[in-house]
């Protein structure tokens, strides 16, 4: 439901390392999303597209590479995935666990086309 | 093509705010709570008991978030306390910001406990810190067992659980020791009052554990 906020700040930061003009030649803007990061990506696909039509940014594609959510057990000591927000490790079933990824919310980078000017 | 390495938090700008709003309440002595809940659980009806039962022996103010309307600011207002209405106008949650400004309004010295009303929503909430001490949970057994399974992003992030209508049990296919296991499965060590405010049951219990985090000086 806060997609179209997330994906104005994620423009928002892109637009720090790029000016203007250069935005223009921006072709993918890469972020990462846990699963429990409460994002839906269609929803935040659908908003970023939606925010940047009409802008310099328009040509860019938002690229997710979504993150597993996984604990780490302190029983066990293993690292398993687990059903999202399920702190039990779904190995020996204690509740002594760390969330090792999974609520990830970043913008990785952006890929920009040289070709056409466009550099930091 | 180039790549440009970014890695940075997508809401690290609320996450700073919240930051600041965390010292400012840390130098004021101001203990912090955010209510989240699904529209219905019975957020502000526990405020309501709590400020009964506190307001003459704790200094007390409180935040109401809603899309629209005053109402519950106006509820609030009744037990004499200082209330600020943050009305979002169709905004899913609160953020740190707007939490900032309203606090222009209140008087920080004379405050020990701050209780954060936040928009009905299970969802969008847990992802805005808002630099409260402790995010508190309300799930009511009208809303069924299984809750916390469905939105575990708001009990893995909540320090305590209000258990809300537990006087509507016998009338409810709602498994009390079912709720509190699914939830325990979220988040382990989360802090569980069982609460109606009808009968008060758990009310008690709820407002001793805030009168004495509100007395023990935040550790900055």
């Amino acid at each position: 439901m806060h997609e179209l906020s997330i994906a104005q700040s994620i423009i928002e930061i892109v637009g720090q390392y790029v000016t203007r003009a250069e935005q223009e030649q921006v072709r993918r803007v890469n972020v990462r999303i846990g699963a429990m990061a409460g994002v839906v990506p269609d929803s935040l696909e659908f908003c970023f597209a939606a925010v940047i039509h009409h802008t310099p940014l328009q040509d860019a594609v938002l690229v997710m590479e979504t993150v597993p959510f996984c604990v780490r057990c302190h029983a066990c000591g293993q690292t398993t995935e687990s059903e999202p927000g399920i702190a039990l490790c779904p190995a020996c079933g204690s509740a002594d666990t760390d969330i090792v990824s999974g609520t990830e919310l970043q913008v990785v980078s952006i890929d920009v086309d040289e070709a056409s000017g466009g550099g930091a | 093509m180039s790549v440009i390495t970014i890695e940075r938090k997508v809401l690290e700008k609320n996450d700073e705010v919240a930051r600041q709003n965390r010292e400012l309440f840390a130098d004021h002595g101001i203990f912090v709570i955010n209510m989240v809940s699904s529209p219905g659980a019975g957020k502000t009806s526990i405020l309501e008991r709590t400020l009964e039962t506190l307001r003459d022996t704790l200094k007390i103010a409180v935040i109401e978030g809603d899309v629209q309307t005053d109402l519950d600011a106006r509820r609030v207002a009744k037990y004499n306390v200082p209330a600020v209405q943050i009305v979002t106008r169709g905004g899913c949650h609160l953020e740190a910001n707007l939490v900032r400004e309203a606090l222009g309004s209140l008087k920080l010295d004379t405050i020990e406990l701050l209780v954060i009303e936040n928009v009905g929503n299970l969802v969008c909430p847990s992802n805005y810190d808002l630099g409260e001490a402790v995010k508190v949970v309300v799930a009511s057994t009208t809303e069924g067992d299984d809750k916390p399974l469905k939105y575990p992003a708001m009990f893995r992030n909540a320090s305590v659980l209000l258990i809300n209508k537990i006087d509507l049990l016998p009338y409810l296919p709602c498994d009390l020791a079912t709720l509190k296991d699914n939830a325990l499965k979220i988040n382990p060590s989360l802090t569980v009052f069982e609460t109606s405010c009808t009968s008060k049951q758990g009310i008690n219990a709820w407002c001793e554990w805030l009168m004495e985090n509100s007395r023990r000086k935040p550790a900055s």
